[in-house]
């Protein structure tokens, strides 16, 4: 169906129900009880589930497929986010001409760096892109700030144009982000017994543009196209010697995962109108590539796991303080709970960051595939009957 | 795809209908209930602490997040309820506020606007956090701001020292205790003029980002006024850690004062150069060469060691001030962590009082509301003496110290002197002084 095989359309359907059903699966626990911290189902995560899902989705089209490791992505995300920003600032607050143009920018952006960097390959690649990404984050944080307004990062004001909007609501507030008048920011809540959810008009947009990422990447990794990065991937000096040119190939991935990273930065300013020089840092790139190691690299859905992985530790772990770690072990002794309080507060709070390392360390050194390596050997052990199936995906890329 | 498969989906998703048509009444009364976001239900109230936990500025996000439990403490009425006992206003009675008991959460910005504003977003969708706090860092601050200006919350500002956060950045939901840069050079000015004299030649290093900037114009035009010519003004890259390239033109520069606009390590870092090259023993055109630094604190004068002594600077407050507010509040806070509190620790416990203070007079937790009982507000015992939040900006205006490092300091706290206390009124400024032009405050903003 809609030109997938049966496995890969189960799989696009899965993504689907995941998506659509976020705000349930994300909010096990009921509001009010301890176990309420570990909730995720908020509006502005969601948002950053699926925003970095797209990201690294993006990201594994270059990586995954044509084993090129770029560590500059972070600085088409940051050209997307100001591109949105300035749309916001000068046209209008509709999410969708932003959108566009900060496709078609970071798509141009990563055509001329793709085009220069794409002459080496390797580590060299690598610096390259590491180099232009360091050099676009300086100067948005200092020589550009007339457009990028530096540290303190692009933000809407009362006196922006506007023009075919409003530059100010009638109440003297700046206008909200919007798609034709659907305000990204509305949530509905329902609340079901002890539980609370809250559906998000951005949210969904997000999601239903994962989906359709999500779809034109299953298409191209099924496409010929698909196939020749792979080809380059596996050995670029056979492809070579047999005639073919591989930078155009190389180049088109390049640009594609860059406009998916424009895109992704585009919603992260539709979701909150700001773009700051940061989203370009270093640490950014190599969070993308942490995203994508750590869900497995190469796969379809690997980089989206990987993106909600690191997400969620970011921004559930550094919350858990030594106060709520008190109110957990509560019931134990004084001197007791004052211990294993000492012990967890290293990995707790500002520790977010110890305790996705070591995460990553036990991901990379046991699952060398990801995340869906663990995801296929818990199935293996359900579905032992079809061994010859497993071994099969196994040689070639694995595909769930 | 076979039939039953269909059948099975089809189950699941009219059974989803239903329970959320079920539903459906509790959301209307759910969502029509609240006058404002994140009203408070059940007898407590959420604050959101949201302070650089990692990275450049952890250790005043530490002292800061000291400071808020300390707060939060008093005003539940534990503790021995620090300056809330020499606070002019009287509302507070140590049982909450308003009732309420006040609860927090927690969050790291990172330094980061990114990080700053998704734990923000979360501390007000999830955890209801009626107020966010915090920052060690403008840019953060700022865009903070901006985000609690949309969603309807307070935003009560911590460390911040640019003059763009009241200036042309300002937002109706956002109110400012710390002093800015226009008055550290208004404070530092006259004791300049006093100590080093009018004919100086100044060269400034500059951290080079807003509030690097904004600093190094409030310097200019203070120091200009004097009589005091510029040579130069250097920009230096906020990575940078080694400033020796920049320190070796100064010295044939003919300047006789370095004014350094860092802070934080690249002023640990740019001082100790400045140092390590001798500028201290130079005599240029007959006179010492000096440094100043226009923002002083004690967590990096610490980290700067020897080399800051007789170096001038201002701070917002330091602890060794002898009236009782500042005495109050250094010995509860002595008494819990054993060391006295930094500027930084200071400014986020008064921001809690006066925001707490603020929801008493007015009687709600309304940000407009709280916003019409902050503006304009005037009050003492809070370590600054008379202060007055201005209804125009948002900002404080009160007393600035001028302060140099110690010579002979007796313990790892005791490493600044204060100078001279500039009173409020030489470092006021008309609310569309040029620096701080630009912005409007829009209308406050109750969000639901």
């Amino acid at each position: 169906m809609l030109g997938l095989n049966k496995k890969d359309f189960s799989l696009l359907l899965v993504v689907a129900a995941l998506t659509l059903f976020a705000p349930f699966i994300l909010n096990p626990f009921p509001e009010g009880s301890g176990m309420a911290q570990f909730n995720a189902g908020y509006p502005d995560l969601m948002q950053r589930f699926v925003i970095f899902g797209i990201f690294a989705i993006g990201f594994n089209i270059l990586l995954g497929l044509t084993g090129y490791l770029s560590f500059g992505h972070a600085a088409f995300l940051g050209v997307g986010s100001y591109s949105a920003v300035w749309m916001f600032k000068l046209l209008s607050m509709n999410v969708i001409p932003a959108i566009l143009l900060a496709v078609v920018v970071s798509g141009l952006f990563a055509l001329v760096i793709g085009f220069i960097s794409l002459r080496r390959s390797g580590i060299y690649f690598s610096i390259l892109t590491l180099a232009f990404a360091q050099m676009s984050f300086n100067l948005a944080y200092s020589v550009l700030t007339p457009i990028t307004n530096g540290e303190t990062g692009l933000q809407l004001t009362l006196n922006d144009p506007r023009v075919l909007g409003q530059s100010a609501t009638a109440d003297g507030s700046i206008p909200v982000t919007s798609l034709f008048g659907l305000e990204m920011r509305s949530t509905f809540e329902m609340t079901l017994g002890p539980w609370l959810f809250q559906f998000n008009a951005g949210y969904y947009l997000c999601a239903l543009i994962l989906l359709l990422s999500f779809y034109l990447s299953i298409r191209i990794f099924r496409s010929p196209f698909g196939l020749m990065l792979r080809a380059i991937k596996s050995n670029q000096t056979r492809l070579n010697y047999t005639g073919l040119n591989a930078r155009p190939y190389t180049l088109a991935a390049f640009v594609i995962s860059g406009m998916y990273a424009g895109l992704a930065g585009a919603l992260m300013a539709s979701m909150d109108p700001l773009a700051g020089a940061e989203r370009m840092q270093w640490t950014a790139s190599g969070e993308v590539v942490l995203m994508t190691i750590l869900g497995g690299a190469g796969t379809l859905i690997g980089p989206v796991l990987g993106a909600g992985f690191i997400k969620y530790f970011e921004n559930i772990f550094s919350k858990i303080n030594d106060t709520v770690l008190h109110g957990w072990f509560e019931f134990m002794p004084d001197g007791l709970e004052n211990l294993i309080v000492g012990i967890l507060h290293p990995f707790i709070g500002k520790g977010w960051h110890l305790t996705l390392g070591l995460l990553f360390m036990l991901v990379v050194i046991f699952l060398p595939g990801g995340l869906v390596e663990g995801g296929q050997r818990i199935a293996k052990l359900f579905r032992r009957k079809k061994p010859d199936d497993a071994g099969d995906n196994a040689q070639s890329t694995p595909a769930e | 795809m076979s039939n039953s498969n269909f059948t099975r989906r089809g189950v699941i998703k009219s059974g989803a209908i239903a329970g959320a048509g079920v539903a459906l009444p509790t959301i209307f009364t759910a969502s029509s209930a609240a006058a404002y976001t994140n009203e408070p239900t059940g007898g407590s109230v959420t604050f959101g602490f949201n302070v650089p936990q990692t990275g450049p500025y952890a250790d005043e996000g530490a002292d800061e997040l000291r400071a808020y439990e300390l707060a939060v403490e008093h005003l539940n009425g534990n503790g021995d309820g620090g300056m809330m006992n020499t606070f002019s206003s009287k509302s507070l009675k140590g049982n909450g506020i308003l009732g309420n008991k006040v609860e927090f959460v927690t969050g790291d910005t990172q330094t980061k606007s990114d990080a700053a504003r998704a734990s923000a977003k979360s501390m007000i969708e999830k955890d209801g956090a009626i107020m966010i706090t915090g920052g060690s860092s403008s840019g953060v601050a700022v865009a903070v701001q901006g985000l609690c200006q949309e969603a309807g919350v307070i935003f009560m500002a911590g460390l911040t020292h640019s003059n763009d956060t009241t200036g042309k950045d300002k937002k109706a939901n956002g109110f400012r205790h710390f002093f800015n840069a226009y008055m550290s050079a208004a404070a530092l000015a006259p004791v300049l003029s006093k100590l080093y004299g009018n004919d100086r030649k100044a060269y400034h290093l500059t951290a080079d980002y807003t509030w690097g900037w904004t600093q190094e114009e409030s310097i200019k035009a203070a120091s200009e006024a004097l009589g005091w010519e510029t040579i130069n003004a250097v920009k230096t890259p906020l990575a940078q850690t080694d400033f020796s390239s920049y320190i070796a033109p100064v010295l044939n520069s003919g300047a006789d004062v370095l004014v350094l606009n860092h802070y934080g390590g690249n002023m640990v870092n740019s001082l100790t150069n400045a140092v390590q090259f001798g500028l201290r023993e130079k005599v240029v055109n007959g006179k010492n060469f000096e440094i100043v630094v226009p923002l002083f604190s004690r967590l990096m004068a610490r980290g700067a060691g020897e080399n800051i002594k007789g170096i001038l600077g201002s701070t917002n407050w330091h602890w060794s001030l002898q009236d009782e507010g500042s005495k109050a509040f250094v010995k509860s806070f002595g008494t819990k962590y054993g060391f006295p509190p930094s500027q930084a620790a200071h400014t986020v416990y008064c921001q809690t009082l006066l925001y707490a203070d603020a929801a008493e007079r007015a009687g709600t937790f309304n940000p407009c509301g709280i916003g019409e009982a902050l503006e304009g507000f005037e009050f003492d015992g809070l370590g600054n003496g008379k202060t007055l939040y201005r209804a125009d900006d948002h900002q404080c205006f009160k007393d600035v110290l001028v302060v140099r490092g110690k010579e002979n300091p007796t313990s790892e706290f005791d490493i600044l002197e204060v100078v001279e206390v500039t009173p409020a009124e030489q470092v006021t400024y008309a609310p569309d002084h040029p620096m701080f032009a630009g912005g409007a405050l829009g209308n406050c903003n109750p969000g639901a």
